[in-house]
């Protein structure tokens, strides 16, 4: 079985981020990258699914500038046996990155797209559906659990009011939701000794057609200062003279 | 003409989208997937599916698909559904997408926060049509009256997917995205348990919704779907209280829109106390009963 892991480098996401004084876009300087949290999830979900069969083969794939080779070599260490850098310097909106991931997926044949739920820098939550929807494959998105089983996959995935479990069949594009696993550690050494793992740097199969852009990076609307209360009392006091409760 | 089409999948979605239709200002047809069609918001005409349930997204995304011609506009309340679905109706349709819309600056032009809502994009749609998801904190209330025309649509769902389960925890509580009260714990609830009787008996006494953490949810105190935040609900309640919790940008994504935010934390320190309008540095299992009995008297 084949699994296709699409990664996208993301300023880190503890980091406090603010957009640049004229709002042409945002200040990530002197900031840390890093693998995108849903995306190394789904890289952790592969190797999982490699450990419990050793015929699975994972590649994971990031659309972008040189310096995704980074976060590409993360996930080789990790456990994904080869990567691919579609290099690029233009923009891409998700429409854009569905249909290069789509190409990509056309040329390789996985049978298994295994991928976020959403980045977090655009937090956009739309790439996986768009590949889906152009792939003609079904889809589970904001999965928490899945399994190989005869005929396809079993996936528990997150919904708003609960859970529910899908039976698919392959090919399928899956989205990895926050309690899909908790990806292993891995220290410098490991990410050193995946050197010798293939990453192959390629142009882009597909011209990005912008669909949307973004025009202007703002700050959000500041909350007014709050006060600290000094009691149970005066803190129920001041709820119930705003009306609150 | 611009057109826009309001997907509900039920019809609750509906009341809360209409206001940004009514916002938006192109003449609107809703959509309701389940239900029966409310009439008086204003739209030019209602249709209705008229189905048990909505299906997969690959199903329902089809089925919306061979309706939505005509319309250079097809928005939803944002919600995981929403997400799962429009997202893939804007992969068939070949359509721009904007997710999180929080603010209509014209009918090509909107803002929605990323990055967890530290930065404000302005967005501008460069194709039609476009798909949007639309947080409905920031358009108020629909303006009522007048009786849109109802008709029945059929459409072809069929799904690849098989669903073999589903658990729906609803309970007697408010809905998190609809609740005016919300009583929200973090990590120091320690288990489902404690978490329930502690969160859950306050949120019952003052008729709230319950939400949590991811850092709760994680750890099996609380279940996924009441984690708030950037991955979790967006919620926008009068009063959103928050009990042991820390204050990380993930979670503030989440409750950013509150109109009083009350943090209950032990650590002064507590970033929480940065956005809080009161803050109560306390530990929350003398602090909550404390409130409680006072609410009593
Ligand atoms: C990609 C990504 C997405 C995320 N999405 C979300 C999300 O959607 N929602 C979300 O919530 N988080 C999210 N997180 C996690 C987030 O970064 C934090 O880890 C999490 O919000 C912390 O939860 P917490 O406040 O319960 O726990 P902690 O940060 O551990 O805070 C616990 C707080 O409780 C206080 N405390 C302890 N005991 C008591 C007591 N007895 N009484 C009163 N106070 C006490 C402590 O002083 C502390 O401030 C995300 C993280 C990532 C990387
Ligand atoms: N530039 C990219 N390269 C590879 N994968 C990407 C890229 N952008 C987005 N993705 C994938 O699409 C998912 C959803 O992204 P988004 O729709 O932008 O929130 C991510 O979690 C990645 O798996």
């Amino acid at each position: 079985m084949k699994i296709l892991v699409p990664i996208k480098r993301v300023v880190d996401p503890y980091a406090k981020v603010k957009p640049l004084g004229d709002g042409s876009g945002i200040d990530t300087g002197g900031m840390q990258f890093a693998i995108n949290p849903f995306d190394e999830i789904a890289v952790e979900e592969a190797v999982r699914l490699r450990e419990k069969d050793p015929a699975v083969e994972i590649t994971v794939v990031s659309i972008g500038a040189g310096e995704c080779e980074e976060q590409l070599r993360k996930a080789l260490a990790m456990g994904a046996d080869k990567a691919l850098l579609v290099e690029t310097s233009e923009v891409y909106d998700s429409p854009s990155v569905a249909a290069e991931l789509a190409a990509l997926a056309l040329e390789l044949s996985p049978d298994l797209i295994l991928m976020g739920k959403q980045a977090t820098d655009d937090d956009c939550n739309q790439v996986g559906q768009m590949l889906a929807a152009r792939l003609d494959w079904p889809q589970a998105t904001f999965a928490s659990k899945v399994e190989i089983v005869p005929g396809g996959l079993r996936v528990t995935r997150e919904t708003d009011t609960g859970e529910e479990t899908f039976e698919l069949p392959l090919p399928a594009v899956v989205t990895a939701d926050l309690r899909l696993n908790e990806p292993r550690y891995i220290a410098l050494p490991g990410i050193i000794k995946a050197r010798s793992k293939p990453l192959d740097r390629r142009p882009p199969l597909t011209e990005p057609r912008l669909r949307t852009k973004t025009v202007a990076y703002s700050a959000p609307p500041a909350r007014a200062a709050g006060r600290k209360v000094a009691s149970v009392d005066e803190l129920v006091a001041a709820l119930r003279e705003r009306g609150a409760l | 003409m611009s057109k826009l089409l309001l997907i509900a999948f039920e019809p609750i979605d509906a009341e809360s989208g209409a206001p940004f239709a009514q916002r938006l200002g192109l003449p609107f047809a809703i959509l309701f997937v389940t239900g029966s069609a409310v009439t008086d918001l204003g739209a030019a005409s209602c249709l209705e599916a008229g189905l048990a349930e909505v299906p997969p997204a690959d199903g329902i995304a089809k089925g919306l698909a061979s309706i939505a011609g005509g319309f250079t506009h097809i928005a939803a309340v944002s919600s995981m559904r929403s997400k799962d679905v429009l997202a893939r109706l804007a992969g068939l349709l070949d359509a721009a997408m904007v997710t999180d819309v929080i603010a209509v600056n014209s009918p090509t032009s909107f803002n929605r926060p990323i990055i967890a809502g530290a930065v404000i994009a302005t967005v501008e749609v460069l194709a039609s049509p476009v798909v949007l998801t639309v947080r409905p904190a920031g358009f108020g209330q629909p303006l009522r009256g007048g009786a849109s025309i109802v008709s029945p649509i059929s459409m072809d769902v069929a799904s690849k997917v098989t669903v073999s389960g589903k658990t729906a925890r609803g309970g007697s509580r408010p809905d998190l995205t609809q609740a005016k009260i919300i009583i929200s714990g973090g990590r120091p609830l320690k288990d489902a348990e404690t978490f329930e009787r502690v969160m859950g008996g306050f949120a019952d006494q003052v008729g709230g919704a319950v939400g949590a953490t991811r850092a709760a949810v994680d750890s099996g105190i609380a279940p996924n779907e009441l984690q708030v935040g950037q991955t979790g609900k967006i919620v926008a309640p009068d009063l959103y209280i928050a009990a042991g919790i820390s204050g990380s940008t993930q979670h503030m994504a989440g409750i950013k829109d509150s109109k009083i935010i009350v943090a209950i934390n032990k650590d002064p320190d507590a970033p929480i106390f940065e956005f809080a309008d009161y803050g109560l540095v306390a530990d929350l299992f003398d602090a909550v009963p404390a409130i409680q009995a006072k609410l009593k008297e």
